[in-house]
């Protein structure tokens, strides 16, 4: 069984692939070109592979907040919108605190990720868990919320800079993380990464509250038997997703753009759930399953302009990889239609 | 408060309500066969982009609505094969649905009309007025005149809800939705029944993504639908699992939005905070109701006949 379990998400990936190599060559393009200038441009240099990681990291901090979130039974899917929280705080105290360095950056990101699961458990997590509230839609409309809220601090409202240009300050140089290859957006925030899924994997499986929050996820009746109480458990789920997602948000801001724009989008949530379930949400699983999409989307813009394929084509690949990690079932069907027991 | 004595607030209410309603509607025919649809947004995507293409493809809007239903349709026949046969769970294969409608109408978007977006000259869905009843004051001016979708959905309404009621196909949609094995003893073929219940919501929740594409406009932008599958959703909760009531819950969501859009005329309030009307609305709704109304008793259930 545990064969099946890692196979399947490798065929589902290949099965994608083969899926926008196929709508590739409908539209008249070589899908081998296309996928050659995917690679090349995503893994072919030190400047594609910085890019790539670069591209990466933000997945990997908001898989690892989806991750948590459904091993404790709660759909966060708005991990944008905590991711947005978190950046927009960040960037806050980035450029209008005086700190110096080393405690600067702690500041930032520890906000960051305060800001975000503020965002899930104030509104969602009280919702869910006093009013029974569905989490699936809450947590999606305070990402629209947030979007708003961001367009609205830097259009006009009391975080635009100086001058027309709708974005904010740029950050306080002790509130940038260093850049770790030269030339590069790369930063020491890659070293984030590792530790976060270390942290969280610690946590949901050798501690306590871990425990409980994964028995509320597999069976709740069986939790509130263990003394587990279903508010302090949605709470503390939803309250840790959105920390993970806010401080996405803040690594972001603190490593790459060093400033709010006009950048405000849902496709971290999105994508962040596809890395999840890719990596049936194993924190360590999550790594790859994100590297995987730094190399779809680093590799996007080169397949687009090498080969003329709208970089579109990688939404496609990851929606049927998400179908097919979702329709596990199909793994059955086919052995139960050719005669096998399994 | 001569905002809500203006009449073409309440025009607007219901013209950005029919989207959602539509989207509503078909929520409410996929649930009561037991079958949540978180895939409603997706669905709405396939519909806008299908008309926007068909109807600037041939010239007729009307093709475009067919080829909506036929492609809501289709991807239906995809959640539903996963969701009923496959016994997926229901919400993650949604959200993959999602994903999927949401990046293959972005490429194909992109593939057929690059930069410049949808050709402007896309025939959108013709206007009609009701004769007399536009002359009636006030009330005339609200439903009057509105586009095509806007009168057809009612037609919907009263079908679906005559269905639900009155008729042996009705009584089996229900029967799968609140009781799936007593339905299988008495010969339902319960999994088909389920398996055409999501596909025909798909097709209405595309009609929804079609009068946002080419009803009030005439086209198509990737991210246009905007969460309206997830507050449809919402309008299904509060609306009690029925299709009169997902239709009222939409009336309040295109009120947040109808007053949003009203109020930026009006006030000086910041556009941007405004524009979060519709989806605090949504938030507090649910917060406010839930527990007061309860869903098909097998909502969200896989159901295996081998047990």
């Amino acid at each position: 069984m545990r064969g099946v379990r890692l196979l399947w998400p490798l065929l589902a990936i290949l099965i994608a692939f083969a899926v926008g190599g196929l709508l590739t060559w409908a539209f008249g393009h070589d899908p081998f070109s296309a996928y050659g200038a995917l690679i090349s441009g995503s893994l072919g240099s030190g400047y594609a592979i910085s890019t790539t990681l670069t591209d990466a990291l933000p997945l990997m901090i908001t898989g690892l907040a989806v991750a948590l979130s459904f091993q404790s039974g709660l759909f966060n899917i708005g991990a944008s919108g905590q991711y947005w929280l978190g950046a927009i705080v960040a960037v806050w105290l980035g450029y209008s605190l005086k700190l110096p360095t080393p405690l600067h950056l702690l500041v930032c990101l520890l906000a960051g990720a305060l800001a975000g699961a503020l965002w899930a458990a104030l509104i969602p997590g009280l919702a869910k868990a006093f009013r029974g509230a569905n989490e699936v839609i809450t947590t999606l409309m305070m990402t629209y919320v947030a979007t708003y809220l961001g367009h609205y601090l830097i259009e006009g409202g009391p975080m635009q800079a100086p001058g027309y240009t709708p974005q904010s300050p740029h950050l306080l140089p002790s509130a940038i993380l260093p850049n770790l290859v030269s030339g590069t957006q790369l930063s020491v925030g890659i070293f984030l990464a590792p530790l976060l899924a270390a942290l969280t994997w610690f946590l949901l499986s050798r501690t306590r509250l871990g425990f409980s929050l994964r028995i509320s996820g597999y069976n709740p009746r069986a939790a509130r038997y263990a003394g587990v109480r279903p508010v302090v458990a949605i709470l503390a789920a939803l309250g840790l997703s959105g920390a993970l997602a806010g401080l996405a948000g803040a690594v972001q801001m603190m490593g790459v753009d060093h400033r709010l724009f006009d950048s405000f989008g849902t496709s971290y949530g999105y994508t962040g759930i596809v890395v999840a379930l890719l990596a049936r949400n194993n924190p360590f699983g999550v790594l790859l399953a994100a590297l995987l999409f730094g190399v779809l989307s680093s590799g996007a813009n080169a397949m687009q302009i090498n080969a003329g394929v709208p970089f579109h084509l990688v939404d496609v690949i990851q929606g049927v990889i998400i179908f097919f990690v979702a329709a596990e079932g199909l793994m059955r069907y086919l052995r139960l239609r050719s005669g096998g027991n399994s | 408060m001569n905002v809500l004595a203006n009449s073409e607030l309440w025009a607007s209410t219901l013209a950005l309500a029919i989207p959602i309603a539509y989207a509503a509607l078909g929520g409410v025919m996929s649930e009561r066969a037991g079958v949540v649809n978180v895939a409603l947004e997706g669905m709405m995507a396939t519909g806008a982009f299908a008309a926007v293409a068909v109807s600037a493809w041939s010239g007729n809007a009307w093709l475009g609505v067919l080829a909506a239903l036929l492609c809501g349709a289709l991807l239906s026949m995809l959640f539903a094969w996963a969701t009923v046969y496959l016994r997926a769970d229901h919400i993650v294969t949604g959200l993959a649905i999602n994903i999927l409608a949401t990046g293959a109408t972005g490429f194909l978007f992109n593939a057929l009309y690059g930069p410049l977006g949808t050709p402007s000259n896309t025939p959108s869905l013709p206007r009609w007025v009701l004769p007399g009843i536009d002359q009636i004051p006030f009330l005339g001016k609200i439903v009057g005149h509105h586009e095509a979708l806007v009168y057809l959905f009612f037609a919907l309404l009263i079908a679906l809800a005559w269905i639900f009621r009155r008729t042996a196909t009705g009584l089996r949609w229900r029967a799968v939705g609140e009781n799936p094995k007593a339905a299988d003893a008495a010969g339902v073929p319960v999994l088909r029944v389920k398996f055409w219940a999501v596909v025909s919501a798909g097709a209405v929740a595309a009609l929804g993504g079609a009068s946002l594409s080419i009803g009030s406009l005439n086209s198509f932008s990737p991210h246009m639908v905007a969460g309206r599958g997830f507050i449809a959703l919402a309008a299904v909760i509060f609306g009690a699992w029925a299709p009169l009531g997902a239709f009222l819950a939409s009336l309040l969501f295109g009120f947040a939005t109808a007053l949003a859009f009203q109020l930026q005329s009006v006030s000086n309030i910041a556009k941007n905070l405004l524009l979060m009307l519709p989806y605090l609305v949504t938030v507090l709704a649910l917060a406010g109701l839930v527990g007061r109304t309860s869903p098909p008793a097998a909502d969200g259930q896989p159901y295996d006949p081998g047990r």
